[in-house]
């Protein structure tokens, strides 16, 4: 099983399972991170945290914190 | 009849441009009740009884930020006679998100999908019927930049008002969740107004504990809708709310596979996306960044011919508030013979307070236009893109970083400039922090004991911006901690817009806005609390008589200077210079420069150089260097000065937010400079070991607890804002 936040960027990934609860993970889905969506990982910022998606169709940052609840394949 | 139509839509999605095409100059700006949030509302253009109600920009209308439960609660409680809800057709699938929800509370909706130019230069087809079809709501295409279709997408939304045309409830779920909505739906037949059913029924299945409370079922149906909820939970192997979501999208991503034909491939990249390539580009970033920084300050701060913003406050504070409108003033005044007291009281009190303040006016344009662009242009989520990973240790934002850089120039717009950050708790936390980063005013009192006490030295104004940016980060560590701040988590997961060019009409609009609370404010906090600190310094007793003192000396404000002096005294503020510094320090919140100037009266020069020159030998005769040390520190630290104060008030949007944060600063400051006092004064044998050198050391074990405690942690991640629900 591997988490977003190992991915490397260019690879592009399909969301298995989305862990945790409450804002945090309501949020993520909100902004489109559901099961079985693609994933295109572009880029990580300079310092290394926070990463930049691709998603359907736009561009969408989250901490490696918060992408470590996303499992994908 | 007056219609109301309500304004959504995702942020960046063009909604501000929509509104401001739509109501041009007639809008009203205000909050909404209690909140910090933004509400503005405006008649439609070539209407009397027609308002749009412009709600904040959101991706939900979850129960997790305050802009989605602001607008949540005004469309259930409110209940507009229209939603116009603006979908960004260059990201449609997101866009759509939202409008599934609006669609389920069944209020008349008009989908307006904006940037219809853009999408067609993509080369990308939007079929509009089908689109409409689908949804079952009126469906137009504008470009709101050009104002391209918004009069009709009005009309049309006034029309669907006007025959209260409610859209058929979209086929989103499945059939499991069908039938479990259905049964929730008769379970709380008695509680709610029919036409709202589906609404509270997916908000009941979702587990929404805001609907909850305001629901208050019994406990038997509770038990009953659970167990209907956990069945379906258990067969789709999902938790309730994750199911609602994801449902939604895959019910989206079969309306655009219908409705849209993308031209090129999914990760192909956009100008945008080249940009942003150089832009955020590891390497890169960071020297970009620091360049943007460095042009925006420059031209708005810096001392250069180029800094324009430099060069109108330095003319607004020689020319405009030194000369012209003081002798315009004197002309008046002495032409009618007022009395003196009167004259002192506009002249010195009014024109001088008041103008000290405006005549930040053009730099804070000057940033505020720059920022603005930076803004509208996409720039400024890359800023917090790129710096997030430092802030965020210090319980900031990447966001952060703009209002403390801002604030090395003026404290004010630094503040202000905190606006931009959307989360209520890294914004709340900025704005304390901010008036910690040295302003250009404190400047003058660092050069005074540098050139005073301690030959000049450059390690002093050095040491002052190291004391700064600590005291931000040992604040930030510790505020974090503490429940009101760890109450709410702030989730960054963020969009990072596609870039476009800045449209003239939003900069100038969000720039005159900004500015001109500013304005207002000079006029009212700034001007009373001038009028009072003229009074303190004019007025006293002479030989037990109470009138104006020539010497100041003399003044009330010497008196309380006095009296309070003692409080002061185990910061070694003590023997002549006690109350001179107290004195000093109060006049500070007029304008930190004034502290320099406070001096040079209290010691009998009747003008100083900026940096006190004339008065630097008396000065050291009664400032030992760590004394001197001291006041710099709580001086630098303390309340800032009223204009600032202004802005905390504003920019809280609460009276308690605002003592707190005053109170918080001027504690801060005051155990900083006992700790150093004490503690520093000991080690280099300047201080004899006393009762306050134990006061000093328990501080300081304070402070390393507070920086090493565990935190606060939340039981329950939803808002803490009750009664919020039944709140108008």
């Amino acid at each position: 099983m591997k988490l977003l936040k190992d991915c490397k960027p260019s690879e592009t990934v399909v969301v298995k399972k989305i862990t945790g609860a409450g804002a945090t993970k309501r949020r993520i889905m909100d902004m489109g991170i559901t099961k079985g969506v693609e994933i295109h990982i572009r880029k990580v910022a300079p310092l290394g945290d926070p990463i930049e998606l691709n998603i359907r169709g736009y561009e969408l940052s989250l901490r490696k914190q918060d992408a470590q609840m996303i499992e994908v394949e | 009849m007056e219609i109301k139509i309500a304004l959504a839509g995702n942020p960046n999605s063009g909604k501000t441009t929509l509104f401001n095409n739509l109501t041009g100059s007639r809008q009203r700006v205000g909050n909404w009740p209690g909140v910090t949030v933004e509400k503005k509302e405006g008649s439609l253009k070539g209407t009397n009884d027609v308002t749009i109600q412009d709600l904040p920009g959101i991706y939900s209308l979850s129960p997790y930020s305050l802009e989605e439960v602001v607008s949540r609660n005004y469309l259930v409680n409110e209940k507009p006679d229209a939603i116009l809800n603006i979908v960004d057709g260059t990201n449609i699938e997101r866009n759509l998100y939202l409008t599934t929800q609006l669609l389920e509370l069944q209020i008349p909706v008009v989908v307006a999908v904006n940037m219809i130019d853009l999408v067609e230069r993509n080369g990308d087809m939007i079929d509009l019927n089908r689109l409409a079809q689908e949804l079952g709501c009126p469906v137009m295409a504008i470009s709101a930049l050009k104002g391209k279709g918004t009069k009709e997408v009005a009309a049309k939304a006034v029309e669907v008002a006007k025959k209260h045309q409610v859209a058929l409830i979209p086929d989103i779920y499945d059939k499991t969740v069908v039938s479990a909505l259905s049964k929730i739906q008769s379970e709380l037949q008695t509680h709610i107004d029919d036409s709202m059913a589906r609404w509270y029924s997916v908000k009941v299945f979702e587990r929404d504990e805001r609907i909850d409370e305001f629901l208050k079922l019994t406990d038997d149906k509770k038990s009953k809708i659970e167990l209907l909820i956990k069945k379906v939970e258990e067969a789709l192997d999902d938790d309730a709310e994750s199911i609602i979501t994801s449902q939604r999208y895959d019910y989206i991503g079969t309306i655009v596979q219908h409705a849209v034909k993308k031209k090129g491939s999914k990760h192909e990249l956009s100008v945008s996306d080249k940009i942003d390539k150089i832009v955020t580009n590891r390497i890169l970033a960071l020297p970009i960044f620091i360049l943007v920084m460095y042009v925006v300050y420059t031209i708005a701060m810096g001392g250069t011919s180029i800094s324009i913003g430099t060069i109108g406050t330095d003319w607004a504070n020689d020319v405009l508030f030194g000369d012209i409108v003081p002798n315009f003033f004197d002309g008046i005044l002495t032409s009618l013979h007022v009395n003196g007291v009167l004259y002192g009281l506009i002249m010195d009190g009014i024109v001088g307070g008041v103008g000290a303040v405006l005549g930040f006016v053009p730099q804070i344009l000057v940033l505020f236009l720059l920022l603005s662009i930076m803004e509208d242009v996409g720039y400024m989520s890359r800023v917090a893109f790129i710096m997030d990973r430092i802030f965020r240790r210090f319980g900031l934002s990447g966001k952060s970083f703009i209002p403390m850089l801002v604030a090395t120039g003026c404290g004010v717009p630094g503040i202000m400039a905190s606006r931009t950050i959307e989360q209520d708790r890294d914004r709340k936390m900025t704005i304390m922090t901010t008036g910690f980063i040295p302003c250009g005013a404190k400047m003058p009192i660092i050069g005074l004991f540098a050139g005073a006490v301690f030959g000049g030295s450059s390690l002093v104004a050095t040491s002052a911006f190291v004391i700064g940016i600590a005291a931000v980060i040992i604040s930030g560590i510790i505020l974090k901690k503490f429940k009101s701040f760890a109450g709410e988590p702030a989730p960054f997961v963020m969009e990072l817009p596609a870039y476009h060019l800045p449209s003239a009409g939003n900069v100038l609009r969000a720039t005159w806005e900004r500015g001109w609370s500013f304005i207002k404010r000079a006029g009212t906090v700034i001007l009373l609390s001038s009028i009072i600190l003229w009074f303190l310094q004019g007025f006293g007793f002479t030989n037990g008589q109470f009138g104006m003192v020539e010497d100041n000396n003399t003044s009330l404000l010497a008196d309380i200077g006095n009296a309070i002096a003692l409080i002061f005294a185990p910061l070694g503020w003590v023997g002549d210079m006690a109350w001179k510094a107290t004195v000093a320090t109060f006049t500070g919140l007029i304008a930190k420069e004034e502290v320099v100037n406070t001096f040079g009266v209290l010691y009998n020069f009747s003008e100083v150089s900026e940096e006190g020159n004339e008065i630097w030998t008396l000065i050291a005769q009664d400032f030992t260097p760590i004394a001197a040390y001291s006041f710099m520190i709580f001086n630098l630290l303390c309340a800032p000065c009223f204009a600032a104060m202004g802005a905390i008030r504003r920019e809280m949007n609460n009276t308690k937010w605002t003592l707190a944060a005053i109170g918080y600063m001027c504690l801060f400051a005051y155990v900083s400079a006992l700790i150093v006092y004490q503690l520093v004064g000991l080690a280099i044998g300047e201080v004899a070991f006393n009762f306050w050198t134990i006061v000093a050391l328990a501080l300081l074990i304070g402070v390393i607890y507070l920086l090493f405690r565990p935190g606060y942690k939340p039981k329950s991640e939803a808002l803490d804002l009750k009664g919020m629900q039944t709140a108008k």
